[in-house]
């Protein structure tokens, strides 16, 4: 490879990319300021260069200076349709009966794709799982499960951890999702309310290294006792080795170059 | 053999009895049982046993023959699956997840398909025979997976003529996977929008013999079993969790229909058009191994009720197998030729020597892959086992994000403490076979 060619793949690295990627995603932010409050009106999940999501190689297409800010889908507006009104609504009696608030407790509700997800903060996750599990108007009685995302992009709430509830009596899935910073991975345990979530509160730890507080055994459940790292996080690499085929040498996985 | 255990060396006092083990906190274990001086022995059980079903862990502390702790460690088949589709086409990622379970392949496939067509939004625009080709596939594949767990679940018990005889029978069905499909097992047929190719002719007729030699097996598994004396009194009450108890676990499937709540994903949110075919959720009452046998061979008869009456319908409609929008359908059309499945010869002249469109069309669809708009979704189905989830996350790429299975498996192992404390050590196998826990699923 030439000098003149090392020169042009060090200006697209993506390493280089992130000090700007993160101004934009704040500029990004910025620019969707159509919802009210603090809440975050968008997920920034990762800003992208370039028209063709080629990593790797360097960019001739001449599109090197196209960014693309790509967003997980913003808070939904009333009604949000079906039985997601008045379960929301039953929901926000009972956090206000309490004394919490719902406005304290959901931070922001998202009707995507006819699936309804409520992120909730992380002190008041209990309460809100608790009255989910027993009220009779909601009855999420079987829990599928906990399962983490890791968003690097998202600066101040990188990990989140995402519950999947099921009210057999109703037959209706919701989506909870509790998003903390990578600083701090701590969210309580739901396994007071949900036994079922133990193995995977365990799981979760293992993979993203959230911290389940009052969990009665966090352990690793997946990996050896003793491994390092958080292998489902975006920051550990996928591993593998070159193979060597017929004189030409492939490289692992997430090394080839690929399109996003 | 001639040659004295290594053992025997360090054994000061010829009357002693000494064990050895290591790895794990197996010496721990031994430390404080020691300290306490209490006639209690902590087995090890597994991950190589033959009853594990793979490699399971199980740690068992044992007073006499009672079991008084009951441990599963999991983990020493996780490949990291879910990793790696994160580095693969969302079409690709079929190939990984199939690997998971692997007695019920098609089940990953049809959740995770499902769950792309769900955040691609076109959940509606799937042609009805990738529907109903799926549905055939996915209760065939219920068969097969409901005879390997009678089957393995009769051989643990040293019934070996129940092993045979489940096995011959799942045969019959694998050699109509092979025919479909060209693979036996990990499938990788339902695809993204549909299903990789229609099935070839004559698939129909092979099923319903198939069929007949399922129903005369199953006939044959049903007296060996269900009239054997000693197998009602090995499973009868054994293994028991009552409603509360699944409930709080998770549980679903078989161990959660046993308690009494007939609760199935077919029937409670349904997908692939499972509202339109007629079946019955087998229920029972006394939530123990034994019940858990006899619904299992019920739900074998509802499979076959339904997948007679996809048949009815692939005989009925003729049609595409694969979503129209040609920026997601997968450009490879296959074909079974003399050596096994491959590209199909057509496919091949047309682009190689007609079009070249579509041989850059080709080319993109199959290196790049087609972008899933950004967002998550989470698709659930009725595995053999229980509820299987997918949860998958997009951000817009040609990839997944991240893609998570709720293993019914792996929520459903957590029951072996409450399955088996208080019970006898030889229950402990009759109580995780009723669990029917496959570690390829478990540890993915």
């Amino acid at each position: 490879m030439s000098d003149e060619k090392n020169d042009a793949a060090a200006a697209v690295k993506p390493g280089d990319a992130t000090t700007d990627a993160q101004s934009t995603s704040k500029a990004a932010l910025e620019a969707g300021s159509q919802t009210p409050g603090d809440r975050t009106s968008f997920e920034v999940v990762d800003v992208r260069h370039g028209l063709f999501g080629v990593h790797g190689s360097g960019d001739t297409s001449g599109y090197g200076g196209l960014v693309t800010t790509i967003a997980m889908p913003g808070p939904s507006e009333r009604p949000y349709g079906g039985w997601f009104d008045e379960a929301v609504d039953v929901l926000a009696e009972i956090l206000g009966e309490s004394g919490t608030g719902f406005d304290a407790a959901i931070e922001s509700v998202v009707v995507d794709r006819g699936e309804l997800t409520l992120h909730v903060a992380r002190e008041h996750l209990v309460e809100v799982v608790q009255a989910l599990r027993d009220d009779q108007d909601l009855r999420f009685e079987l829990s599928l499960g906990v399962s983490g995302v890791h968003y690097p992009h998202e600066v101040g709430r990188e990990l989140h951890a995402v519950y999947h509830l099921f009210s057999v009596t109703h037959s209706h899935a919701l989506r909870l999702e509790v998003c903390v910073p990578d600083e701090d991975p701590h969210i309580p345990s739901s396994v007071g309310v949900y036994p079922a979530n133990d193995w995977h509160e365990r799981e979760t730890f293992d993979f993203f290294g959230l911290i389940f507080d009052g969990h009665p055994g966090l352990a690793r459940i997946e990996m050896p006792d003793d491994w390092p790292g958080h292998p489902q996080r975006k920051d550990y690499p996928l591993g593998g080795i070159p193979v060597e085929y017929k004189g030409a040498t492939i490289p692992p996985a997430d090394q080839r170059r690929s399109y996003s | 053999m001639s040659t004295t255990h290594s053992t025997a060396r360090i054994v000061d006092d010829a009357d002693l009895p000494m064990f050895e083990a290591s790895g794990g906190d197996w010496s721990q274990i031994a430390e404080e049982a020691a300290r306490l001086g209490e006639e209690r022995i902590v087995v090890n059980m597994g991950p190589q046993h033959p009853s594990t079903h793979g490699v399971l862990r199980l740690m068992l502390e044992i007073d006499g023959e009672t079991v008084t702790e009951a441990r599963a460690g999991i983990g020493y088949l996780h490949t990291g699956i879910e990793k790696n589709m994160e580095f693969r086409t969302w079409t690709q990622g079929v190939t990984f997840c199939t690997r998971m379970d692997y007695v019920a392949p098609l089940f990953q496939e049809a959740a995770y398909c499902l769950a792309v067509e769900k955040l691609l939004g076109i959940t509606d625009d799937i042609p009805e025979r990738a529907s109903v080709i799926r549905v055939l596939m996915m209760e065939l594949n219920r068969i097969t997976s409901h005879l390997v767990c009678l089957a393995t679940g009769g051989n643990e018990l040293g019934a070996t003529t129940i092993m045979t005889v489940g096995f011959t029978a799942r045969e019959e069905i694998l050699r109509i996977f092979e025919m479909v499909s060209g693979l036996r097992m990990n499938n990788a047929y339902i695809r993204p929008g549909g299903v990789a190719q229609d099935v070839p002719p004559g698939t129909v007729r092979a099923t319903r013999d198939a069929l007949k030699e399922v129903k005369h097996y199953m006939a044959q598994l049903e007296e060996l079993m269900l009239a054997n004396p000693i197998l009602h009194l090995r499973l009868k009450d054994v293994g028991y969790l009552g409603l509360a108890g699944c409930m709080g676990l998770g549980i679903t499937g078989p161990v959660l229909r046993s308690a009494g709540l007939p609760y199935d994903v077919r029937k409670a949110t349904p997908y692939c058009g499972y509202e339109t075919y007629d079946f019955e959720v087998p229920t029972a009452t006394d939530a123990d191994s034994w019940s858990r046998v006899v619904l299992r061979m019920e739900e074998i008869h509802q499979s076959i009720r339904i997948v007679e009456q996809a048949l009815e319908r692939l005989e009925k409609n003729a049609g595409p197998v694969m979503v129209e929008d040609k920026k997601i359908a997968w450009p490879a059309q296959l074909a079974i030729g003399a050596d096994g499945m491959g590209n199909s010869l057509d496919h091949i002249r047309e682009i190689m020597g007609t079009s070249m469109e579509a041989l850059i069309h080709h080319f993109k669809l199959v290196t790049e892959g087609f972008r899933v708009p950004a967002g998550q979704v989470f698709q659930t189905v009725e595995h053999p086992r229980g509820e299987l989830g997918v949860h998958l996350v997009s951000d817009g790429g040609t990839k997944p994000y991240r893609a998570h299975f709720r293993d019914p498996s792996f929520n459903n192992l957590q029951a072996t403490s409450i399955m088996c404390e208080g019970g006898q050590v030889a229950d402990v196998v009759v109580a995780v076979a009723s669990l029917d826990p496959v570690l390829g699923g478990v540890d993915r």
